[in-house]
């Protein structure tokens, strides 16, 4: 792969990191007449160690929770200054940041109709500080903090619906996406910045570290999570579901087996039925399901 | 132009005539006024600045972060609770070195849940890294806002600043203010001219990750700046008396009958009022009572209090906030500020008043007189109800 000029390497993430290919992914579709404001995670820590940065389009870090409301500042300024019209902005952050202690900030900022792109990269659980359940981990995930044991098959909790809460504030633009399809990815970008208003993508990357496969499996697992229907892509417009990308399901399994941090539940065909259901539900609900 | 107004409306017309590019506030008594003022400005035209109304003071003080590190002046107001919950985006605001300007309308802390005065909040985050300055009327209030914007927006210091005015003595009172005309104001703060901001044509990362080998550098030049603003504050506030008419010495302490004294009470905010009439009073039956106001409480005026009281036998100090199992605030403060010095008060006894709205009355300050003897206390409460704590204590 070529430098990017607007996501530069030399930044520090692990290798087979899913943040770091979707965000490259991201930034390059928006293109260089972008502002991001970035949440506390894995993506501003591996890429903004002073005195280096990996950015090169004006890029903020303030805190942990709180990115959608400086991006809603920063696009006030903007149009005070009448540059909005000719200025990206991107909100991202984690999952964690996104969708637990940063949802307040982000409903926020999707309520008052803010003209700002925000990206949930979401690998599932606190990477940065260690492999900490979210409240985006899957159901039946060993993390550190829902470690499956003799009582316990890991988080209790299927993944919060982020993208269908964001849908709810009436927004003109919500989608889902993976680092297993980056071309995908690209063009709801650069769709979602071509409308004006909120728009929120939440894209599935892999944590070798974290999910526990090699770092070479990175897009198969991504992609299997994607072809099993636990990880649906799809694209609300307006509130109406516009679009999914449509399957021919593989058994949970397979992904199941794909990562270390399912694998307590491998010799528990009752567990992985629960996990199964799930996929089903989704395929059912989005329509993901091939025609024959 | 002379106005009679209330302080809440008084500093909205500043803000106004400062004219920011971003303001943002979550709704906190005794807060509102000020800024269901400026909304109503913005919503008039009177005022070109983008109004964002907020899920939280989180998030106020969060768009205000975002707004000025685009380059653009930017103002927020809270309370209590309200700073104590952007308390993070405090501290981030000022490590940032971008130049936020805040109106704390002072709010006693909860629980007790209680609306009315006290100087808590504001104090509390006193290691926050903002220059702190207290008024003492609604011409100070108006007058303190503008100088903020001045002295943070100086290349010598890109540091917020918060004015503290006390809540509802100050922020709902009817006073006459003189308010600085537009192009005074003009005169006075040029346009926010930032050294760096987030612009396409100039990309720069802000807010990065300073290991063991970075951090502390950028932490001491913070100190270093707020050592050097005593000095930016008393000559900035020698160029606002040429330009607007006013008095102020330096904007750090006010000297109020202090050079003979053998007993002085030493205060912040509006309580001073009421200090300076029982001075009057006692002066004019012979006792040598003073009044030292401390304006600037972060910076610390430490070597101009020393200079103020260092002959001066006696001292009280009045504090409208605790440090719950400490010394008071600033008691602390003073008694570090004399602290292994030739000269100084030999009694530095320390009082707790006003809290949660309890007024401090004449009679309040006659009894932290009367305590003011040989033997030194420290947070002696003033004007407790004994009846209260029998019910509560069984004492």
């Amino acid at each position: 792969m070529e430098n990017s000029p607007l996501f530069k390497y030399g930044h520090t993430a692990c290798a087979g990191c899913g943040q770091a290919i979707a965000a490259r992914v991201v930034i390059e579709a928006a293109g260089s007449n972008t502002i991001i404001a970035n949440n506390t995670g894995c993506l501003e820590v591996f890429s903004t160690k002073y005195p280096e940065t990996a950015w090169g389009v004006p890029w903020i870090h303030s805190l942990f929770e709180n990115a959608a409301a400086v991006a809603s500042g920063i696009e006030a300024a903007l149009i005070y200054l009448g540059k909005k019209d000719t200025t990206n902005v991107i909100a991202q952050g984690g999952d964690g940041s996104t969708g637990d202690i940063g949802l307040q900030a982000l409903s926020g900022m999707l309520e008052r109709g803010h003209d700002i792109l925000y990206v949930c990269y979401d690998n599932e659980a606190y990477m940065n500080t260690g492999v900490q359940r979210s409240g985006l981990t899957p159901f039946d995930t060993n993390t550190t903090t829902s470690p499956s044991g003799a009582l316990s098959s890991g988080n209790i909790r299927p993944k919060k619906p982020v993208p269908e809460i964001c849908n709810a504030h009436g927004i003109p633009y919500v989608a889902t996406a993976s680092a297993g399809f980056p071309q995908d990815l690209s063009r709801k970008v650069k769709k979602a910045i071509s409308i004006k208003g909120p728009k929120y993508i939440q894209v599935h990357v892999p944590c070798p570290l974290g999910w526990r496969h090699e770092t070479n499996q990175m897009l198969t697992v991504a992609k299997l999570a994607v072809d099993t229907g636990l990880y649906p892509l799809f694209e609300y417009e307006n509130g109406v579901l516009a679009n999914r990308k449509q399957i021919v399901p593989k058994p949970v399994v397979e992904y199941l087996k794909s990562q270390g941090r399912f694998k307590h539940l491998l010799n528990n065909p009752e567990e992985i039925k629960k996990v199964q259901d799930i996929a089903d539900n989704n395929i059912k609900k989005y329509g993901l399901k091939v025609e024959a | 132009m002379k106005q009679f107004a209330e302080g809440s409306h008084a500093v909205a017309e500043i803000i106004k005539a400062c004219q920011p590019g971003v303001i943002s506030a979550y709704p906190i008594t005794p807060q509102t006024h000020i800024v269901e003022d400026l909304a109503q400005m913005v919503s008039n035209g009177e005022l070109k600045s983008q109004f964002v109304n907020v899920e939280s003071e989180h998030s106020a003080a969060s768009v205000v972060l975002g707004g000025s590190a685009t380059g653009v002046r930017v103002y927020t107001a809270t309370s209590s609770q309200g700073l104590f919950y952007m308390q993070e985006v405090v501290f981030n605001i000022a490590g940032m070195r971008l130049p936020v300007v805040m109106t704390c309308a002072n709010r006693a802390i909860s629980a007790p849940i209680n609306i009315w005065n006290d100087q808590q909040d504001s104090i509390s985050l006193r290691d926050a890294g903002w220059v702190q300055i207290y008024a003492e009327d609604n011409q100070e209030a108006v007058d303190f806002h503008l100088i903020a914007y001045r002295l943070g927006e100086d290349k010598r210091v890109m540091l917020p600043v918060m004015v503290c005015m006390d809540g509802f003595i100050l922020t709902h009172g009817m006073e006459t203010v003189d308010l600085p005309e537009q192009d005074k104001v003009n005169k006075f703060l040029p346009k926010y001219n930032p050294l760096y901001k987030l612009d396409t044509a100039e990309p720069i990362s802000m807010g990065l990750l300073a290991d063991p080998d970075y951090y502390m550098e950028a932490r001491f030049a913070i100190q270093e700046t707020m050592k050097d603003s005593l000095g930016y504050l008393s000559e900035i506030s020698q160029e606002f008396n040429a330009v607007f008419g006013r008095d102020y010495k330096d904007l750090l302490v006010e000297e109020y009958q202090t050079k003979d004294a053998d007993k002085v009470i030493v205060a912040m905010g509006s309580v001073c009022g009421t200090i300076k009439e029982v001075v009057d009073e006692q002066r004019s039956k012979g006792k040598k009572v003073g009044l030292l106001r401390i304006i600037t409480y972060r910076p610390f005026p430490y070597a101009r209090i020393y200079e103020a009281l260092k002959d001066v036998p006696r001292v009280a100090v009045l504090d409208k906030a605790v440090s719950l199992g400490a010394y008071a605030p600033i008691a602390v403060e003073m008694k570090a500020a004399f602290y292994g010095k030739k000269k100084g008060p030999k009694i530095i006894s320390s009082f707790v008043g006003g809290l949660g709205g309890r007024d401090i009355t004449l009679e309040s300050i006659h009894e932290v007189l009367r305590r003011l003897t040989a033997k030194e206390v420290n947070s002696d409460f003033i004007d407790l109800k004994p009846e209260l704590l029998k019910e509560e204590y069984g004492k």
